[in-house]
């Protein structure tokens, strides 16, 4: 926080695209990446004389997100039309949900700073997403492309609850995991799966009243949403210091500047026309259909937590890392099955996997690395195979090549040796080979003993046994 | 004589007997269309190649021997809002004089599958908007009784191209009248059918919850056949009703002894023409003949019909409309002024005044702080009209009473005050908001126009409907009556 | 209620609808007149009365979630006036 005389109060509008195979409103396939216009019909095109019909996979996903969301399912929901012209939008108005969307009342808990915060969430709907636009002519022209237009998205509105940047990131990262745990969206903010606008506000500190908000858009990256929330904070601090008023309205974030900007439109306040779709009939959600739903939700991050903190004794911190993401708990639990060493796995899991998928900017189904394969290689580090170090060499050829660690040593050779008369043979020839070390071990460097040690793994190719070259050397000398 | 004195069945028999073939029939229909056209305007499309093509296959169908559809042989027109592929489909406004559907309504693929020929597309008001036909872009159809009147609205073309003579039957639309009007007008039997028995799949949206398809035809018997062949589920269209089809023509007893006809006072008091009356007051007289009984009765609600409709199809239509801008088809006025001169543009030439008109009231009553005062409040008191209906319907099988309140009305007589012009339809309105079937048939002339006598059912209940239709039909001959062009 | 003249602008302005100012005027004229007769549903009492959206008592009307074929690129853009690179085309929104 800038300035400790301002509270922030910020406000999210997340959409999640759902990944159902077709639109929420016609056969067209959703898939991503197909030339423009080629996942159209009459209905997505928005032609005359057209019906929508009701996806119920789209239904029973946002269901589903709505109650790993702690949201009450209405017993009725029903469409509305949301009418605005823009060349995004065919049939100039959107199947939206006005007044009664699937869910309301929700909340999630985010960790900030050790502390647990309950967050609320005030509604969950089902509507339509909007076709992709191209600027080209230089600014003059638009291309439209309706592939993306009907893709099913549900829209999740937070309280106004978050205090600071950093608690709306908690946030966001929080339901992505949620989402990505229920399996109905890939919820990838960078490929636009999922997407978040802002709303944020300073206030005196003490005040109750809202101080007046800006709205905020084009925040494609958590680090994104962070950094534009920060940099309002410190824009609205300045006005509010200067005696200044913030003015309401919509902000467009600019990643590579670092700041914020004004979007200016002459456009009319928005006045949506909201009405009751008459092309599409109300749902009547009873408590079987609830209950077929909610038994479709799997252990979900929080649950599953505290689990491997009981069950596995890691701690706290560990687990919260490795549950925030479904895939890596799922590898997580999949290399226990072939170790019991479930520190060691989180230990290999926090250090060198994520900071391997971090680095190189990838997924984790985007390297080769098995769960067995983690698994098996803590085991032979435990058996003294391999050494911790020869580990690190396992470990990222099995990042590359997903064959299993045995194998790997194996070919490479990479065998630990343990074996005191091999070593000794190695450690003589190097005591030999380095008079002026010995010298100095003996009037009392004990520094010089580190050098030989080193000279030793150098000869032996890394594979020698260090506990058993220290003892060696040691030997030799004094003797 | 013409063939299309003959009532389907009897051109089947005709058919199978050789005494006549499907080419004929449509070289019938194409002939009159060329001899009859430029007075009636009821064509805006023609089908020409297509419609022999298709008679040839039939033709050779019929040789074969091969299973013949419902609607074998028969020309058809259809109203131009109902789309179909390949086919130039205008909805009678300027917007889209150029728009090749890229698909089939389900009406127009199921007309196909019962061995129909579609000989062409026909005028209408625009978008379905309007009484007179006067809203076409494409000139007015006229009324086949006397070219100075209208036909009636909107499906005026379909009415006075079956009135003619120039198709066999017709399909129409009807959202307040549309279908009953016009064949009130016309002198030809027009069915609304109950919402959700046909699908909306393809027909271009008026107003969303009032809008159905239906045949008009020369006959009631026709009528029957032609719903038969349209009517039933499509998991295309979300308000389509998962009802069981029954045989509609097995319903055409001519038995009405018992039957309980309730006459609303409303649909015969002030407003109603003194001829209009006694013509409809003479049909029930038949009907009475016939063993029904009548009693008058009220539905309480009917003098807020209008109100309540043109508010809640206005709304409607409001936001069906906006899909028209210019991008993906119809009219694009780019005149370099940017993306909002485009819209504006292309929505002014390409729109009339009536439907600019609707799509401002529409869009006004949807309107932020507006809304609970027209769009709810319409939305209850059309509750209000229904249980008018429900209660009656407790009681009495079929709800009788005129279809207009005037027969046609002269070109541009109304034009000048669009209230007017609505309250023309407050007798078929009600019916709409209910839901409900009805049937428009013929019952007698005034002053040598037609007048129609409406017969509105139970939902779901279009057999009865029909039977009473039919029953009075086989009584009188007002239907075999031709207007002399 | 009675409607201005800026009241039909403001309306033709949401329904992206040019009005000459003859039509303007009109407009105005006879929405009043129709909004005023629309005045008669003030007067009813419809305090507890459903609204009706459906006439048909029908709920839950869903497809199941399989891809059908798309239409042909061509058939996409068959009606298109302007297009590029397989796409509908639109002039920027000029502020």
């Amino acid at each position: 926080m800038p300035s400790s005389k301002y509270e922030t109060v910020i406000g999210l509008e997340v959409h999640v695209e759902l990944h159902t195979k077709s639109k929420i409103f016609c056969g067209c396939s959703t898939e991503f990446g197909a030339p423009p216009n080629t996942h159209t019909c009459p209905v997505c095109l928005g032609h005359p004389g057209v019906l929508p019909v009701l996806n119920r996979q789209a239904v029973e996903y946002a269901m589903k997100a709505a109650m790993a969301l702690n949201c009450t399912i209405g017993d009725v929901s029903k469409f509305d039309r949301k009418n605005y012209f823009y060349p995004d939008l065919p049939k100039a108005y959107q199947i939206s949900q006005f007044d009664q969307p699937i869910g309301l009342n929700g909340w999630i808990d985010i960790e900030v700073n050790g502390e647990t915060k309950r967050i609320g969430i005030t509604r969950l709907h089902l509507e339509e997403d909007a076709c992709k636009l191209t600027h080209v002519d230089g600014g003059f022209g638009t291309l439209v492309d309706l592939n993306r237009g009907g893709t099913p998205l549900i829209e999740i509105v937070s309280e106004p609850d978050l205090r600071s940047p950093e608690e709306a990131r908690a946030y966001l990262e929080k339901m992505r995991a949620i989402i990505q745990y229920c399996d109905v969206s890939d919820v990838k903010m960078e490929e636009g799966s999922m997407r978040c606008d802002a709303n944020i506000s300073l206030r005196p500190v003490g005040q109750e009243e809202f101080g007046t908000r800006a709205e905020l858009k084009n925040m494609n990256s958590f680090r994104g949403v962070q950094r534009g929330l920060e940099y309002e904070e410190f824009r609205q601090a300045d006005i509010l210091d200067g005696g200044g008023e913030v003015v309401q309205e919509t902000r467009r974030w600019d990643e590579a500047q670092g700041k914020t900007f004004s979007m200016r439109s002459k456009e009319e306040a928005h006045d949506y026309r909201y009405f009751p779709d008459p092309d599409l009939v109300v749902l009547h959600i009873d408590d079987a259909w609830k209950e077929a739903v909610r038994s479709s939700i799997p252990e979900l991050p929080d649950a599953r937590r505290v689990r491997y903190s009981e069950e596995y004794g890691l701690p706290a911190y560990d687990a919260g890392v490795i549950t925030a993401s479904k895939p890596i708990a799922d590898f997580f639990e999949g290399a226990l099955n072939f170790t019991s060493d479930a520190k060691a796995v989180a230990n290999w899991i926090m250090g060198d996997l994520l900071a391997y998928l971090n680095g190189n900017n990838l997924e984790l189904s985007e390297v080769k690395i098995t769960p067995q394969g983690l698994g098996e290689m803590i085991g032979l580090i435990a058996k003294g195979t391999i050494s911790s170090k020869i580990a690190k060499t396992v470990f990222k050829e099995m990042l590359e090549t997903g064959k299993l660690p045995a194998q790997i040593v194996e070919e490479k050779g990479l065998v630990q040796i343990s074996d005191e008369g091999a070593i000794k043979g190695i450690v003589e020839a190097v005591v030999a080979a380095n008079p002026q070390s010995v010298e100095d071990y003996k009037a009392g460097k004990q520094k010089a003993i580190g050098f030989l040690v080193g000279q030793v793994m150098k000869e032996s190719k890394g594979k020698a046994n260090p506990g058993l070259v220290n003892k060696l050397l040691v030997e030799v000398l004094n003797g | 004589m013409s063939l299309f004195q003959y009532r389907l069945s009897e051109l089947h028999n005709m058919l199978h007997a050789g005494q006549a073939s499907v080419s004929e029939l449509t070289e019938e229909s194409l002939s009159a269309i060329t001899r009859l056209d430029d007075k009636v305007n009821a064509f805006l499309t023609l089908n020409e190649e297509g419609a022999r093509a298709d008679a040839r296959t039939l033709d050779d169908k019929l040789a074969s021997g091969a299973s013949r559809g419902l609607l074998f042989g028969l020309p058809a027109g259809i109203k131009d809002n109902i789309v179909t592929k390949g086919l130039r489909t205008t909805c009678a406004s300027r917007f889209l004089d150029n728009y090749q559907p890229i698909y089939d309504a389900t009406v127009a693929a199921k007309l196909r599958q019962a061995d129909a020929v579609t000989i062409g597309k026909l005028n209408m008001d625009e978008f379905a908007m309007g009484g007179s036909n006067e809203n076409s872009a494409y000139g007015p159809v006229r009324n086949p009784w006397d070219l100075e009147r209208v036909p009636g609205g909107s499906s005026g073309g379909s009415a006075a191209a079956v009135a003619s003579g120039e198709v066999f039957f017709a399909l129409g639309s009807d959202t307040g009248g549309s279908i009953r009007q016009p064949a009130s007008y016309c002198g030809v039997v027009g069915l609304k059918p109950t919402y959700g028995l046909v699908s909306r799949y393809g027909l271009v949206a008026f107003a969303s919850s009032l809008d159905q398809i239906g045949p008009l035809t020369r006959t009631v018997e026709d009528s029957a056949y032609v719903l038969q062949a349209i009517a039933g589920y499509d998991a295309q269209d979300s308000t389509s009703a998962k009802v069981d089809i029954p045989d509609y023509l097995s319903a055409l007893t001519g038995d009405i002894k018992g039957l309980r006809i309730a006459v609303p006072k409303e649909y015969l008091g002030e407003g109603v023409d003194a001829s209009v009356r006694e013509t409809v007051l003479s049909a029930l007289k038949v009907l009475e003949d016939l063993g029904a009984v009548w009693e008058e009765v009220s539905l309480p609600h009917t003098e807020y019909a209008v109100a309540t409709y043109y508010l809640l199809a206005s709304s409607e239509a409001s936001s069906n409309l906006a899909r028209f801008d210019g991008v993906r088809y119809g009219v694009r006025v780019d005149e370099g002024g940017g993306l909002l001169d485009l819209y504006l543009n292309s929505r002014s030439r390409g729109f009339g005044p009536e439907v600019k008109r609707r799509i401002m009231l529409g869009t006004y009553a949807l309107s932020s702080g507006y809304y609970d005062a027209y769009y709810l409040k319409a939305q209850k008191v059309r509750t209000l009209i229904k249980q008018d209906f429900d209660e009656v319907f407790k009681k009495y099988d079929v709800v009788i009473g005129p279809t207009a309140p005037t027969t046609a009305f002269k070109l541009g007589s109304q034009t000048e005050d669009p209230l007017t012009m609505y309250l023309n339809d407050i007798l078929t309105i009600p019916v709409n908001l209910a839901g409900i079937p009805a049937v428009s048939i013929p019952c007698g002339f005034a002053e040598g126009l037609p007048v129609g006598l409406q017969i509105i059912g139970k939902e779901f209940d279009e057999s009865t409907v029909l039977r009473v239709a039919h029953a009075y039909e086989q009584h009188t001959d007002h239907h075999k009556q031709r207007p002399q062009l | 209620m009675s409607i201005t003249v800026k009241d039909v602008q403001h309306v033709a302005r949401l329904a992206r609808l040019h009005l000459s100012p003859e039509e303007e005027a009109t407009f105005t004229e006879q929405m009043n007149a129709i909004l005023q007769y629309a005045e008669k549903l003030s007067g009813l009492n419809t305090e507890g009365v459903q609204p009706t959206t459906h006439v048909l008592h029908v709920s839950n009307v869903m497809r199941e979630d399989v891809v059908k074929e798309s239409l042909t690129l061509e058939e996409a853009l068959l009606n298109a006036s302007e297009e590029e690179d397989g796409q509908f085309k639109v002039p920027a929104v000029l502020e």
